[in-house]
């Protein structure tokens, strides 16, 4: 078991920077969530962490331990690929079996903990089969038990459900948490899904274009993004954004978007230019009292909510609502937006302003 | 294979490819029928027309093939007393003697150390640097792929006049490591391009699991790579051999004694003792067996290593 810290890693291939500068820190036992669109330099990341590619620049501790240029081997962690990586031409018990022989343990007690892995995944009695016809759930257990078996200081996992189908995913997922919880090991998931990182993690970063954007609890990230790129990724329908010039100073608890006047937590930033209003939907209400207008183009039904989408002279506005609650399209509505959940950004830097609400998130970020 | 969506043929579909199937295979098998038939066949059955399908069997063929003769008048085969052996006895219904083995049998294991030897070293510095350049950042990774291909454009025997020139000066005519040498020049760049192939299909997460399993870069080629690309192994092997097993060319020009190969000392037994056709087909017959055990043996190999090659991306 293991803290991990990343300290300023940097990773480029060639002239292309793949990961600039990342820091961020995995307490022990925590289930770390890695999120961000496809192509954003998670893999790299996680690979760098592994000892599979060295950082160009840049510091990876390991319980204190500086390993950054360590082989992969000597850093005493399991990584679960993508497509799992099973040995094709071994059997499955082999397959759980090959870490410990390459740490020279007997044959009686390697035979010993492959029986006590498989019986946590509850795989014994596929062991003596060839891991060609296994169905996905079945591989993804495998490739687990072969992580496990060493008991590693550190679990890395490369989108592990992402070969699996919907369905199985969620099933999956669940066993994977309860094992996470069970074992109590440090744990680093790769995943381009918010969602799942969301429900899984204790944590998450959360990068873009090589960048760490946010690093915190998911309900922090959720609540208070510091970029709007996070705003944005986070979340189903994400956050809405009212666009504006203006101006706004530091102890403002209000902001002038259009006519109105818009309450929000009192700025530790203050900014002028090109400004956006950040509002999940579920903080907007519709209220006829309120100077903001919108008109109401399209609603969908979810179930016990629904989403409705409305034109405003600043952007498109979506409002979760209580599906009891009757819109018509067409109609102009009074928008309010609830004052303690609400973000300021530059969208020129893209970031968000400091304020009441998000200081205290921030700051740690 | 999944990629086809191929619909289960029917009973006379199957009928049908199960009839040109076996009509081919007994047209690519009469020749070699026929060259394992005549080396039992006697001389005179052997040139006999029309061929002879049933005839008596005999080893005269194989005698001749391993022995030196002389003839000798009734009077000395007289002296001599009767035949001590069976082959003794066939010698001298000829009225000949044997004074000693043949050549064949060193011929034969003149084949067996360069064709086996230069297969080896191909297999050995192909699979080397095939893993190399599938794993590794080779500076002009694709320029040298193709300058390694187009050593094999040229007939290898447009260059045999500088070879055997080469050869002359460094000693290397007429001998074992010579050919070896040769041999596996020629068919590096096969064995190179091929092995490069099926290491390629390897996705590379199998050794990086190793490596964090706690091998070494080696004893992940060793145990992950090499048991997966055995497949693409095995026929290239097959390949290098078939190649230098039957390589003829050179063989008639850089060797004469020491290391020459079969190919070339088969021819020479016709004029042992008139045309003996027999003596030549059981030399063929006896030389066809070492590529063909080998070739049994590989064959599940090779059959896989064929289409998988084929159905690469
Ligand atoms: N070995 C490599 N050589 C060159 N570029 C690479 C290599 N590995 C990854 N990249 C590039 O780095 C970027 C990040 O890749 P990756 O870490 O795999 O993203 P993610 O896992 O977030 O989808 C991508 O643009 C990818 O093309
Ligand atoms: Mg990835």
């Amino acid at each position: 078991m293991a803290q991990i810290r990343i300290e300023n890693v940097r990773k480029e291939f060639g002239a292309f920077t793949a990961v600039q500068s990342s820091s961020f820190t995995i307490e022990d036992g925590e289930f770390f969530m890695l999120l961000g669109p496809s192509g954003c330099g998670k893999t790299t990341t996680l690979r760098t962490m592994a000892g599979l590619e060295l950082p160009t620049s840049g510091n990876i501790y390991i319980d204190g331990e500086e390993v950054g240029q360590k082989p992969a081997s000597q850093r005493d962690i399991a990584f679960v690929f993508q497509m799992f990586a099973l040995y094709p031409h071994m059997k499955v018990g082999q397959n759980i079996a090959y870490p410990l022989r390459s740490q020279g343990m007997s044959r009686v007690e390697t035979k010993r903990k492959v029986d006590e892995v498989a019986q946590i995944l509850g795989i014994q009695d596929i062991l003596k089969k060839p891991v060609g016809g296994l169905s996905g759930g079945d591989r993804q257990r495998v490739a687990l038990g072969r992580a496990i078996v060493r008991d590693p200081k550190a679990f890395f996992m490369d989108e592990p459900l992402g070969a699996l189908d919907a369905e199985f995913r969620e099933h999956m997922s669940e066993e994977l948490r309860a094992l996470h919880d069970r074992m109590g090991a440090t744990t680093v998931y790769v995943t381009h899904d918010q969602l799942e990182a969301m429900q899984m993690g204790d944590k998450i970063v959360v990068m873009n274009h090589g960048v760490v954007e946010q690093f915190g609890v998911p309900q922090d990230i959720y609540d208070w993004p510091a970029t709007m790129f996070c705003a944005s990724f986070i979340g189903s329908p994400s956050m809405n954004f009212l666009t504006f010039d203006g101006m706004v100073g530091t102890g403002a608890d209000t902001v002038t978007v259009g006519e109105t006047q818009i309450q929000m937590p009192t700025l530790r930033d203050g900014a002028k230019g090109a400004l956006a209003l950040g509002v999940r939907p579920e903080h907007v209400r519709f209220d006829d009292s309120s100077g903001y207008r919108g008109e109401v183009i399209a609603t969908e039904y979810l179930g016990t909510t629904q989403i409705v989408t409305l034109d405003s002279a600043h952007g498109m506005i979506k409002a979760r609502i209580p599906s009891t609650d009757v819109v018509r399209v067409g109609e102009r509505l009074g928008l309010h937006f609830d004052a303690r959940t609400i973000t300021i950004f530059d969208t020129e830097r893209g970031t968000a302003l400091r304020s009441a609400g998000n200081e205290g998130v921030l700051s740690h970020g | 294979m999944s990629s086809f969506s191929v619909t289960e043929p029917s009973a006379r579909q199957k009928y049908f490819a199960g009839t040109l199937v076996s009509l081919y295979a007994i047209i690519t098998l009469l020749p070699l029928l026929w060259i394992i038939a005549t080396g039992f066949k006697s001389p005179s059955d052997a040139i006999a027309y029309p061929p002879e399908v049933f005839f008596e069997p005999t080893l005269e063929g194989y005698v001749n093939l391993f022995t030196t003769q002389t003839r000798v008048t009734a009077e000395a085969a007289a002296e001599l007393g009767e035949p001590q052996t069976w082959y003794e006895q066939i010698v001298r219904d000829n009225d000949m003697i044997i004074v000693g083995p043949s050549r064949y049998g060193e011929r034969f294991f003149n084949s067996v150390i360069i064709g086996f030897g230069s297969t080896f070293l191909c297999i050995v510095l192909g699979t080397a640097a095939a893993y190399a350049f599938s794993r590794f950042r080779v500076p002009l990774k694709d320029d040298l792929m193709f300058f390694i291909l187009s050593t094999r454009m040229m007939p290898p025997i447009a260059v045999a006049i500088p070879i055997f020139l080469m050869f002359r000066q460094l000693g290397l005519n007429d001998t074992h490591a010579g050919m070896i040498l040769l041999y596996t020049a020629v068919n590096l760049s096969l064995s190179v391009w091929l092995i490069h192939g099926f290491i390629d299909e390897i996705p590379i997460e199998y050794e990086e699991a190793a490596l964090i399993d706690g091998y070494t870069r080696f004893q992940a080629f060793y145990k992950i790579v090499l048991p997966q690309a055995a497949t693409g192994i095995a026929s290239t092997a097959i390949f290098c051999l078939i190649f230098a097993w039957n390589e003829y060319a050179f063989a008639v020009l850089l060797t004469s004694g020491t290391a020459q190969t079969a190919p070339p000392f088969i021819p020479t037994i016709i004029g042992v003792g008139g045309q003996d056709w027999p003596a030549v087909a059981a030399g063929a017959t006896i030389f066809l067996v070492p590529v063909m055990v080998f070739t049994i043996l590989l064959r599940k190999h090779l059959l896989r290593g064929i289409t998988f090659g084929a159905v690469r991306k």
